[in-house]
């Protein structure tokens, strides 16, 4: 066999075919190497640097349970109401419970800019998606499962919280809303 | 025994065109499955319609019920019939076809055929009778019919039958020494592709069963466990997809231009991880699921740092520098791009491999890897911007390269010249143009902020108003005339394949010799598939310049896209 011969990828190849890639190919391929590196180390670089990540605070509750939960938070901190639904705000610093239900997000809140909160999302049913607009902060909410996330509204604003996991017929009905004061 | 021999060697013929010995079963085999993944594809495209004029807000045609209906059966027959029929069609041809072997247990493969054929039946009947409203991921505590999960488990039994015959066929091959050498990179490309099926097909033995339980009230179902279990079947099975689209890259250069292998070793090393790193693959549908912790989802969504994507990057090398080689190997030598300025734009063999491989690596490839970032996620996950991703990879990439093929299958295999030639060598640009302008919009409106599966993007009826951005309108026009444009490539495409197979004029070697219409250049003449001697040894020397701007320019948009995104998630709430 010739030094270089040039087959299709229909032809059995002949020989020994393990042999030294091309410069051209070897240069590419230690280019896209050290890219997938970059790619892999910006994750956890973010988890040091940067603001947002999906770590969170995980738990598993049963429905009735996180439901109660819910129960005694709008209790606690209800301020009025809105489109029927409760309207809560919690003081800054404190744990928000927050479920999603076929086919509501419960309850309201009313949040304050640049002071953190523990969001906590569950499903009293099935899966829903908690879909922060206009922010586009997204997350899963599943039933069984509390996922406790640390936020910090940056601006002010009437937002809303759309549900992007197909939850059933009313799916689409199911608009919660947040506000967030000064 | 030599009675046997020759009724044996009765079910062969040789193909004038690749000079390959072609088994009758496996060529009825191929028909077969073929016409079986392009009747689900009709199923899938005129759902597409209903999907697209829903929503489209200025139209809005479904209703609520028969939306969320229509995207079930979008998502189950272009995804799952469409592909995996095509699929086991290219695995019978990788397998016993190239090798020249005969069929393995063709009664069997008849048998898994069968059953497929009826538990894709069995779904479609649930999903159109609104026993199975629950989307083609049917996350519990969301239940369909049992019938339902059944069909599904039947199709995947027969898909791994007809797997584990392709698996014998290359055992058939070796020990009757149909070939000498080593497997083609087709075939090793195939085997990839069906070593992922057989884990895939595993994974889903492990979540549909259970759950098919629990639908007539046996046992539990965690929501969570299942998301991971399920997207270890739903997200490995893309990676069959890829591996199969690379192989038919390959196969398609090396018919349509003569493309070569640039080097055995760096091709086959790349399709050997993809398998490597599969199990992995369920992390990055998860990012956002309070199920794991980071540590799990960064390890799993890179697939140990990234290894498969580095694959990926290497054959975006290494087919357009093959196709690239056999040019200049062929004469086309001027400047970086003669090579490509020259190719047979109007062979939709060549023109639908490269927009597919176009459009998977610059589109696909580069959203896929930031959508799947862990962080990155956050702003994307069931955002319109997953669809728009995903009809880059497995519609404009698998499914057009699938397209493609079907271009040299229909003469090579039905032995038909393809019915209206003019509109076939057009078809790849309508579905390609439609789909990239559909996946852009998508992926607008998805950075707006607008959700995926989901019937209402105006949001009436909700106890809170939302207010859209005016923008919203101009992508969803974009979003709109794509997508009716890419429905109308598919359907040119259905009746061009359906009108061939039934109607088709015969290939014979007069048409070939006269240059009929209907039958692609590298069917009229198969270009040189070895080359060897002084104009090899010269192409070696010169490499592939116009293969390396080509690589260069996605590598930069690959890097801007990138840290765009990471500047984009910056402006976000702090969230951790
Ligand atoms: C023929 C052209 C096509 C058009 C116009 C089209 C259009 C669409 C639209 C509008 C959606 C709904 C997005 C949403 O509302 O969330 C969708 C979903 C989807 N499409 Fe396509 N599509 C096409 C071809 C394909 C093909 C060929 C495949 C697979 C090979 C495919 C796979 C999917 C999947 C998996 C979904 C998601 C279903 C779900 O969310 O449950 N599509 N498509
Ligand atoms: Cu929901
Ligand atoms: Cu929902």
């Amino acid at each position: 066999m010739s030094t270089h011969e040039f087959h299709s990828a229909v032809v059995p190849p002949q020989g020994i075919w393990w042999s030294p890639a091309g410069k051209q190919e070897k240069t590419w391929i230690a280019i896209a190497f050290v890219w997938c590196l970059v790619l892999f180390a910006m994750m956890p670089f973010w988890h040091f640097k940067g603001g947002q990540n999906p770590s969170g605070i995980r738990y598993r509750v049963t429905p009735e349970a996180y439901e109660a939960r819910v129960a005694r938070f709008v209790q606690e901190y209800q301020v009025g109401e809105e489109g029927g639904m409760p309207m809560v705000a919690p003081p800054p610093g404190a744990d928000v419970y927050l479920v999603g239900r076929q086919w509501q997000w419960y309850p309201a809140l009313k949040l304050k800019k640049g002071v953190q909160y523990t969001l906590h999302l569950s499903s009293a049913d099935v899966n829903h998606g908690f879909s922060l607009y206009p922010v586009n902060l997204n997350f899963q909410v599943i039933p069984g499962y509390d996922y406790g996330l640390r936020v910090v509204p940056n601006r002010s604003g009437d937002f809303r919280i759309i549900c992007n996991e197909f939850c059933g017929i009313g799916h689409h009905l199911m608009v919660g809303k947040v506000l967030v004061e000064d | 025994m030599s009675a046997t021999l020759e009724s044996l060697a009765q079910r062969f013929r040789r193909c004038p065109v690749t000079g390959l010995q072609v088994n009758r079963d496996s060529e009825l085999l191929i028909q077969a499955n073929a016409v079986v993944a392009v009747v689900a594809m009709l199923v899938g495209a005129l759902a597409a319609i209903g999907l697209v004029l829903t929503r489209w807000q200025a139209v809005h045609l479904l209703p609520a019920d028969q939306y969320y209906r229509y995207l079930t059966a979008h998502g189950l027959n272009m995804l799952i019939f469409w592909v995996i029929f095509f699929e086991m069609a290219v695995l019978y041809f990788a397998g016993p076809v190239v090798l020249g072997c005969r069929q393995p247990a063709p009664t069997l493969a008849w048998g898994a055929f069968a059953l497929m054929v009826v538990g894709a039946g069995m779904v479609d009947w649930m999903v159109f009778t609104g026993n199975a409203d629950v989307l083609f991921t049917s996350y519990p505590p969301l239940r369909a019919h049992p019938n339902y999960y059944l069909g599904v488990i039947l199709f995947a039994v027969g898909a791994l039958i007809a797997v584990s015959l392709f698996f014998a066929s290359l055992v058939v091959a070796k020990k009757e020494k149909t070939y000498s050498g080593s497997v083609p990179l087709v075939t090793f490309g195939a085997t990839t592709a069906a070593i992922i099926a057989v884990i895939t097909l595993l994974h889903g033995a492990a979540v549909y069963i259970p759950t098919w339980l629990w639908s007539m009230d046996i046992g539990n179902i965690d929501p969570e466990v299942y998301r991971m279990v399920w997207w270890g079947l739903g997200h490995s099975s893309q990676q069959i997809n890829v591996a199969a689209m690379v192989s038919v890259w390959y196969l398609l250069g090396g018919l349509t231009v003569g493309g070569v292998v640039l080097n055995e070793k760096v091709s086959r090393m790349a399709f050997v991880l993809y398998v490597l790193f599969i199990s992995m693959a369920s992390a990055h549908h998860l990012l956002v699921d309070p199920g794991m912790g980071s540590a799990w989802k960064i390890w799993n969504t890179s697939y140990a740092m990234y290894l498969a994507v580095l694959a990926s990057m290497v054959h975006g090398f290494t087919v357009p520098a093959g196709i690239e080689t056999g040019q200049r190997l062929r004469g086309y030598t001027n400047g970086l791009f003669e090579w490509l300025r020259k190719a047979p734009w109007s062979d939709p063999g060549f023109s639908g491999m490269w927009l597919s491989l176009v459009i998977f690596g610059f589109m696909g490839g580069i959203t896929g890897v930031t959508l799947g970032t862990e962080q990155i996620n956050i702003m994307a996950h069931n955002t319109l911007r997953v669809p728009g991703h995903f009809h880059t990879t497995v519609v404009g990439g698998t499914t057009l390269a699938f397209m493609a093929v079907t271009y040299y299958v229909l003469p090579l295999i039905f032995r038909k010249r393809v019915a209206f030639w003019g509109m076939a060598r057009l078809q790849p640009f309508v579905f390609g143009g439609g789909i990239v302008a559909m996946a852009l919009g998508m992926i607008f409106m998805g950075i707006l902020g607008m959700p995926r599966r989901h019937w209402d993007s105006s949001f009436a009826g909700s106890p809170f108003p939302v207010e859209l951005p005016p923008a919203s309108e101009l992508v969803q026009v974009l979003f709109g005339v794509g997508g009716l444009l890419a429905a109308v490539g598919a359907l040119m495409f259905i009746a061009i394949a359906v009108v061939t197979v039934f109607f088709g004029k015969p290939v014979t070697e007069e048409a070939i010799k006269a240059g009929a219409s209907g039958i692609p250049q590298g069917v009229l003449k198969l270009p040189a598939q070895v080359h060897t001697g002084e104009v090899a040894e010269r192409q070696h020397r010169e490499g592939v310049k116009g293969t390396v701007v080509l690589v260069a320019i996605f590598f930069v948009c690959f890097i801007v896209y990138y840290f765009t995104n990471w500047k984009m998630l910056s402006f976000l709430w702090k969230v951790g």
